[in-house]
């Protein structure tokens, strides 16, 4: 099969030395990064600025004490200057906003007669801290009618961080399951990318070979079924050398950013969780968690994952590529490819979303189960699966029922292909497929 | 002499529609084979089935008499009537690319590549994508390509498209060549006057069928109307004008003389020869000018067609 050999060769290059696939492959992780670090960096910024809230108090209940200052949001007790007075100083833009605690006779119609006046509408995470600190304020008041000491209600919390283990004997924790759903859900989705852009790539590929009319020279050389398959191992080959690289550049600056912040990579993440959080965060200090987070991540079966991407990412690829290539035999120009489009996005798409509502919630449930073997599914779901385990005869079943699908699609779109791409000057319509299916010869 | 491609009883059907109808075609070997007919005749969709590209509903091709199989192909070049190279590939390696598709290995491809580019000195051009050439040199590349494994059948559709006249002839002359070291060439134009300049033999399709073939000498033997252009230089014009009518058929001159004279179209009818006519005109008068009309290509297209439809 030299001839087919000669195909991958040339495909390939062609989509290697394309400037495009240049600047994806080695842009695309700097701006990955710089994103990151630019919406980093925002967050801080935007955090940074003090906001300032008066409040003003006429039940006697509060006192500063119960507003304590964090980094970002400063109270100042204003009540001395009236209601009135610190609203026209709030109004005209010197404060973040009036916090207006009036005097009533209960607790409970004191908890809804609180007023919160600003000029702009105020964050949601702001109003929630206030509304923890009154109602933090308001219990304690309640419980010392109730004659119950708040230093024993205090000592008395207990929290519980409940160990789970399978009967594998693997532990696990929220931590590694938020580490199983992110990676499923980073393998899925970047498989439906992969998909979408290399696909896309084979369909305009022959869609140039028709238009340039240089079809009929090659189809005169090779059969039309080397062709495209040549066209779709030449394309994934260019994806799987991108998927390499890709690996290199985050190995490597995941070295390197290790290498010069240490631990503070991770210690830099928790700094930032809103203060309720902390307390639950601050039972592990922060290096042990940094180290957790490593130590899970290396328990996770990374190769396993790798293999099974490599052959869902090839499976799907072959699948719907054969289906682009398709698509692009039957039109002359790109603009023509919406209408066979939605077929060919539809199922990828709702593999993720399919992936995203079940998997998440149950990687066993009848549902996710179930997407996971439907072929044009099964690469996405599956690989979302997969970190939290599915047993090799499921898989099996899955990559079988994947196989043999995808050989079915090659050959029906092969047949398609070999039609179209002679047809020129025409748009297909589902019937004129239907027509070339059955064409002879 | 053998034929180096027989067609036998071809037929091809597109669901409802004929595209060919039981056309069978004899192509003798070294010759020049002139596939003409009008458009939408079926000439793509055979070349194809020659090609192999598409394969007949009906009937069998064979090539130097063994039945057309994929070995083949290596034997067939094809340059199609919609010219096509890849855009922003390098005019060298796309032509390595395709010779190698055909079958030759790289270095035997990089060999006759040199010999062919050097032919037509555009050695410059190998690290030159095909955007930035003119059509003209895309042209070259292009026939380059389709003759430089050395196929001992050659088809060439509408090979002057593009062309101007000087480099036409040039490639006139390489396909003759071509013809001279022992390739059999299937020429399909509309260009009736290098038909003439260049086949040996023509077959005529039309309308999914073959209505004329054979060689193009013997076709227009068939199909002369025994009419000369006759130029005299008499001193009664008049008088000798109805003489002839009394012999032959007249009609009105479709050729003008230098000098005065009598000029006409004289057919001959069933009782006399060219001999007669040229007889009698001699007796009459100075004879200026003497022709037979021989059909042109273009006329016996024109009139054959007309006759089908």
């Amino acid at each position: 099969m030299s001839k087919l050999k000669l195909i991958i060769q040339r495909e390939f290059i062609a989509k290697v030395r394309n400037k495009s696939f240049i600047i994806m492959t080695f842009l695309s992780p700097l701006i990955l990064i710089g994103m990151g670090a630019l919406i980093y960096f925002l967050m801080q910024k935007n955090d940074e600025k003090v906001k300032e809230i008066v409040f003003v108090d006429n039940s006697g209940l509060f006192s500063k004490n119960d507003f304590e200052d964090t980094k970002t949001v400063h109270y100042l007790d204003y009540t001395d200057e009236g209601i009135a007075a610190t609203k026209k100083k709030v109004e005209a833009g010197n404060y973040y906003g009036a916090l207006i605690i009036p005097k009533q006779d209960s607790l409970e119609l004191l908890a809804k007669g609180i007023e919160f006046y600003s000029k702009d509408s105020p964050g949601m995470s702001v109003m929630n801290s206030i509304e923890n600190k009154i109602e933090k304020k308001l219990r304690n008041e309640k419980l010392n009618t109730f004659g119950i000491d708040i230093a024993k209600i205090n000592a008395s919390r207990i929290s519980s961080n409940i160990k789970m283990y399978n009967f594998s004997g693997e532990e696990s924790s929220k931590l590694i399951n938020g580490l199983k759903i992110g990676l499923g859900a980073i393998a899925g989705y970047l498989l439906m990318m992969f998909v979408i852009i290399y696909g896309s790539s084979v369909m305009r590929s022959v869609i140039e070979e028709k238009t340039s009319r240089i079809i009929e020279v090659i189809v005169s050389s090779v059969k039309p079924f080397q062709l495209m398959l040549g066209k779709i191992i030449g394309n994934a080959s260019a994806g799987l050398l991108q998927f390499l690289i890709w690996g290199i550049i985050l190995f490597t600056i995941i070295t390197i950013a290790s290498s010069i912040f240490g631990v503070d990579v991770v210690e830099m993440q928790t700094t930032n969780i809103p203060t309720e959080q902390m307390e639950m965060a601050k039972e592990m200090t922060s290096g042990d968690k940094g180290q957790q987070v490593i130590q899970e991540i290396l328990r996770l079966p990374i190769l396993k994952l790798f293999v099974l991407f490599i052959f869902y990412f090839l499976g799907g690829f072959m699948l719907y590529s054969s289906l682009f290539a398709a698509v692009g035999a039957a039109v002359d120009n790109e603009t023509d490819t919406q209408q066979f489009m939605l077929p060919i996005m539809l199922p990828l798409v709702l593999g993720v979303y399919v992936g995203f509502a079940t998997v998440i919630n149950d990687p066993h449930g009848s549902i996710a189960v179930l997407f996971s073997h439907i072929p044009l599914t099964s690469p996405i779901v599956m690989l979302m699966r997969v970190p939290f385990g599915v047993s090799w005869v499921e898989l099996a079943i899955s990559m079988l029922l994947l196989v043999i699908t995808f050989l079915f699609m090659v050959w029906l779109a092969a047949k398609i292909y070999r039609v179209g791409i002679l047809m020129y000057g025409k748009k297909a319509s589902y019937k004129d497929l239907y027509k070339w299916l059955k064409y002879k010869g | 002499m053998k034929n180096f491609l027989e067609i036998n009883n071809v037929t091809k059907k597109y669901e409802d529609y004929t595209a060919l109808n039981n056309v069978s075609l004899h192509i003798p070997k070294g010759s020049v084979f002139g596939l003409l007919g009008p458009n939408g005749a079926g000439k793509t969709s055979l070349i194809r089935i020659i090609n192999q590209i598409t394969m007949p509903d009906a009937g069998a091709v064979f090539l130097d008499g063994e039945k057309l199989a994929p070995k083949h192909i290596e034997q067939i070049g094809y340059l199609p009537e919609e010219r096509g190279l890849y855009k922003s590939m390098k005019v060298g390696e796309q032509a390595l690319y395709l010779a190698q598709l055909k079958g030759l290995s790289k270095t035997e491809a990089k060999k006759r590549l040199k010999y062919w580019f050097d032919k037509f000195d555009i050695g410059a051009w190998w690290n030159k994508k095909i955007e930035e050439l003119s059509k003209g040199m895309a042209q070259k590349v292009q026939f380059i390509v389709t003759v430089m494994h050395n196929p001992k059948l050659l088809i060439f559709d509408e090979p002057f498209s593009g062309f101007d006249p000087i480099n036409a002839q040039l490639i006139a002359k390489e396909i003759l060549q071509l013809r001279e070291e022992g390739a059999t060439i299937i020429f399909s134009t509309h260009r009736m006057e290098s038909v003439e300049e260049m086949c040996d033999d023509i077959a005529l399709i039309d309308k999914s069928n073959k209505i004329l073939d054979g060689n193009l000498d013997a076709i227009k033997r068939k199909f002369r109307t025994h009419t000369f252009q006759v130029g005299l230089h008499t001193t009664n014009p008049k008088e000798v004008e109805t003489a002839l009518k009394n012999n032959f058929e007249v009609y009105a001159p479709d050729f003008k003389l230098l000098n005065n004279g009598l000029a006409l179209n004289v057919k001959l009818t069933k009782e006399n020869s060219a001999n007669d006519l040229l007889s009698f005109l001699t007796s009459r008068g100075e004879v200026q000018h003497f022709v037979e009309l021989i059909p042109s290509a273009n006329d016996i297209f024109i009139e054959a067609v007309n006759k089908n439809s």
